[in-house]
């Protein structure tokens, strides 16, 4: 790709990119967010056209008009978002919009393309029921699809847009095996991230784009973590800041054998019993689909628990009401950021008083009092400040740091007793990630109770000053910050019992 | 010629646009009415003078437009929350049986008309409400889909009218008399229990029926609702994400009761002012108030208004003007097709408005690359 250029109203998202990949390499493009890593993977599979620039392959220079000729280009993507059909099966999605072979026959031969499925996935080690309908599959099983669905179709190129962001660290293993074992059959792989140690782990070069423009590529093998987040950030980084311990206070989240019903019918919570004390952070880790969701929404009131005892403060709450969990002083950053934690289309205002609307603040019987809440939301705004055209804009015009800021903000300011926070820097960039990193600090440091779910097990060792490991939607393990160990870790998380666990 | 989507919707556009659309629409009728060797600008006049300028133009096009203000609002008020009830036909029809029961029983009784006016609003809003609230309940409770049960029951209560008088000797039908032996006929409301207008004194008196000011004040009352209430609040993020509804904690099920309560009670209110100001009997006919589609073409109202309650009233009168002109100009020298392609017209250019409101159109090249830094 040479000197592409794309424009959008008001920003420049490529200015005069270069990207040249070569057959048979893992090539990974590093930036921070809005550094146009994701415009120019969308131009080069025929999503955007480029404003200037053109794209070679092979030394041809190609016309994309459609996603469709990228297809036929055999380029494919492996979105950050899924772009899956949920209702349909794992093999259904594979076929899907595939107009050779069998995809393209009026009737479609499950058992011919499931069994093919089924072959793809077992010599590339992605395993996934191919009968699975993909609603009832974690992220992580989710993604393995989505690489089939290149594989199904011989991609000779593949993109994968930030690929790690819901896995573990042994789910990540297996995908970068995965994918040098693509690129040793001389495919090309197009590996964008924003994780340094990931970048070093799995790629052959590394390009770095830096506010749309193409600052440098470099050997993987001669870079070092610090230089590449230097090119990146365009300035030198400070390194992670160590929790300090504190005294634990009271109990704030008392859960006693508590089970929820997963999505898929049968129990994704099975007896997990975890203690979370005002001003600790806990960190829940573990595989995804292993009952994290589940635990988060189950406190949240979000999804009823069908046993157990969820106390918060010490007081038994009603669970599946998520206004008694509220009331009781819960604050949750749901994973779902855009789907749950914001009505996208609502005014940023709106969003900020979407649960404080009911306080005297906010509203003196059933009126409103729109005066306060676009005083409050301006506020609130500058103080967590969040980029945004003002108050009265749409929550779905933020970028995703920024829409974490306004359900942070939210959260924060209403005064709880316990956070969860569930995957709150799943998709930020290296900035924001330290912004709500510090948020989270300084809410335990206020005495709130801080439940962290993440799949990210860096972010778990900055961060907790406890780590519960869940496996099959019970805590397996448990160890303080101080003696954990990632190796003890990673094996809880595959299943493996704990040497000192108790 | 390039699109590209607005960052900013300025406020202007959400009026120029409408009123862009509407011009476009009456330029390209003008051409379909060339097309086809008629005089665009007579016909025009026509159409202008049938509606408004003719003696009795104005109460004709409100006794269109009433109705169709009150079905407009009923699915402003439910489509706002995307509950999209589509049953405000049948909801008008059970509001008219309910507001008739009223005004016979307290109107024959002798009761002062404020109060049987007053027992037939709320007669009527009871009646519509609770047509409505059979596919709301079934949707908060059942999850069924709301589009298919409240369509349906409007055939339900289409039959149900007809049968009530011309199927059985119910409360409803006159039952004595000459006229009443020779074809099924309904009762006539008692002289109590009719809505009274205001006459206002120009080209030659214009009735103003109460219904139409009962419409206006509805639609003051329910952009109240949705933009100055918590319940309003609840209804915009429950319309845009239920997800985030219950995940603020808001009380998903009984909204939705509410919020179909409330559609179904401004159909039915529509339906009292049907017997009300204009029939003075409940319309039993299958060719008369059923033929009118006042439900279904309220939706088309409501979709014109983008939703918004104020803009309803103006559309109902602009749509309520256009058929009453299309059933006066019924001739030989007018052609009886025009109305209703007209119609199409607006709707299709002020459903393509919509697109200029959020995205511009950019005439020319792209521009030039930024020079290298």
């Amino acid at each position: 790709m040479r000197g592409i250029v794309k424009r959008f109203p008001g920003v420049l998202a490529n200015d005069q990119v270069d990207f040249a990949a070569a057959a048979g390499e893992v090539h990974s493009l590093l930036g921070e967010n809005g550094a146009g890593k994701s415009t120019l993977s969308n131009i080069l599979t025929g999503l955007y056209r480029p404003d200037a620039g053109e794209i070679l392959l092979d030394g041809r220079p190609m016309q994309f008009h459609s996603p469709r000729d990228a297809l036929d280009a055999r380029i494919f993507m492996v979105h950050q978002h899924f772009r899956l059909v949920e209702t349909f099966t794992v093999a259904e999605n594979v076929v899907l919009g595939d107009h050779r072979g069998e995809g393209r026959t009026f009737r479609l031969r499950h058992s011919a393309i499931e069994r093919r499925v089924a072959e793809l996935s077992k010599r590339y080690g992605l395993a996934v029921d191919p009968r699975a309908p993909v609603w009832q599959l974690s992220l992580g099983e989710q993604q393995r699809v989505e690489i089939l669905k290149a594989l199904y179709r011989e991609a000779r190129i593949l993109i994968l847009d930030e690929p790690t962001a819901v896995l573990t660290p042994q789910e990540a293993d297996a995908l970068f095996a995965t994918l040098r074992e693509m690129a040793a059959e001389g495919r090309t792989v197009v590996f964008i991230s924003h994780k340094l140690h990931e970048v070093k782990a799995v790629a052959d070069r590394v390009t770095v784009l830096r506010g749309g423009r193409s600052i440098a590529t470099v050997q993987a093998a001669d870079a070092t973590p610090r230089s590449l987040a230097s090119l990146m950030v365009g300035r030198e980084l400070e390194g992670p800041v160590v929790a300090r311990a504190r005294a634990p206070g009271d109990p704030v989240l008392e859960l006693a054998d508590v089970w929820a019903d997963g999505d898929r019918g049968g129990p994704a919570l099975r007896g997990a019993s975890l203690v979370v004390r005002a001003g600790e952070i806990v960190a829940v880790a573990g595989v995804a689909g292993n009952g994290q969701r589940e635990l988060a929404e189950t406190v949240a009131g979000m999804r009823p628990a069908t046993g157990g005892t969820i106390r918060i403060a010490g007081r038994a709450i009603r669970g599946g009401d998520p206004r008694a969990a509220i009331a009781a002083g819960v604050a949750y950053v749901p994973e779902d950021r855009l789907g749950t934690g914001v009505a996208p289309s609502l005014s940023i205002a709106s969003n900020l008083a979407l649960k404080g609307y009911r306080d005297p603040q906010a509203s003196r019987g059933p009126l409103l009092r729109l005066g306060r809440i676009r005083e409050r939301a301006a506020e609130l705004i500058q103080r967590y400040r969040i980029a945004a055209p003002g108050p009265s804009a749409p929550a779905r015009l933020l970028s995703g740091g920024n829409l974490q800021k306004v359900v942070l903000a939210r959260e924060f300011s209403g005064k709880p007793r316990l956070l969860i926070a569930a995957s709150p820097t799943r998709g930020l960039d290296v900035g924001s990630i330290e912004t709500v990193h510090a948020y989270l600090r300084d809410a335990a440091a206020d005495g709130v109770g801080v439940l962290l779910i993440s799949e990210d097990l860096d972010e778990i060792l900055t961060l907790a000053d406890r780590v519960a490991v869940m496996y099959e939607g019970a805590i397996a393990g448990e160890t303080a910050r101080a003696e954990a160990d990632v190796e003890e870790i990673g094996l809880l998380m595959a299943g493996g019992r704990a040497s000192h666990a108790d | 010629m390039r699109i590209e989507r607005r960052l900013r919707q300025p406020r202007w556009l959400l009026f120029a646009v409408p009123a862009g659309s509407l011009v476009f629409a009456f330029f390209a009728s003008g051409l379909v009415l060339l097309a086809t060797g008629h005089d665009a600008v007579s016909s025009y006049r026509q159409i202008v003078d049938a509606a408004f300028l003719n003696s009795g133009a104005v109460g004709q096009t409100l006794t269109q437009a009433t109705p169709l203000a009150f079905t407009g609002l009923a699915a402003a008020a439910a489509f706002r929350m995307r509950l999209f009830n589509i049953g405000a036909e049948g909801q008008l029809f059970m509001g008219a049986i309910a507001a008739d029961a009223a005004g016979l029983y307290l109107g024959g009784a002798g009761w002062p008309t404020p109060l049987v006016i007053f027992a037939m609003i709320v007669a009527g809003c009871a009646g519509g409400a609770a047509w409505a609230l059979i596919p709301g309940a079934l949707r908060a409770f059942f999850k069924t889909n709301e589009i298919i049960t409240s369509l349906m029951l409007n055939y339900v209560a289409a039959y149900i009218l007809t049968y009530l008088v011309f199927n059985t000797e119910s409360y409803w039908r006159q039952t004595t008399g000459f006229n009443a032996s020779v074809f099924p006929t309904a009762k006539t409301l008692p002289d109590r229990a009719l809505w009274p207008g205001a006459v206002i004194h120009v080209r030659g008196g214009v009735a103003l029926p109460l219904g139409a000011g009962l419409a206006v004040l509805v639609a003051i009352l329910l952009w109240f609702l949705y933009t100055r209430t918590r319940f309003g609040f609840e209804a915009q993020v429950l319309g845009d994400s239920p997800r985030a509804a219950r995940y603020a904690g808001m009380r998903t099920r009984r909204k939705i009761l509410a919020v179909m309560g409330i559609s179904g009670a401004v159909a039915g209110l529509g339906g009292a002012s049907q017997v009300g100001d204009f029939s003075h009997m409940l319309d039993a006919d299958p060719n008369g108030l059923q033929r009118q589609y006042y439900g279904y073409t309220g939706i088309v109202v409501a979709a014109l208004a983008r939703y918004n309650p104020l803009a309803v009233v103006p559309v109902a009168v602009l749509i309520g003007a256009l058929q009453n002109a299309g059933n006066t100009l019924q001739g030989a020298d007018f052609p009886s097709g025009l109305v209703g392609v007209m119609q199409g017209i607006i709707l299709f250019s002020a459903l393509g408005g919509e697109l200029l409101v959020r995205y511009r159109v950019r005439v020319g090249r792209a521009l030039p690359a930024v020079e290298a830094a």
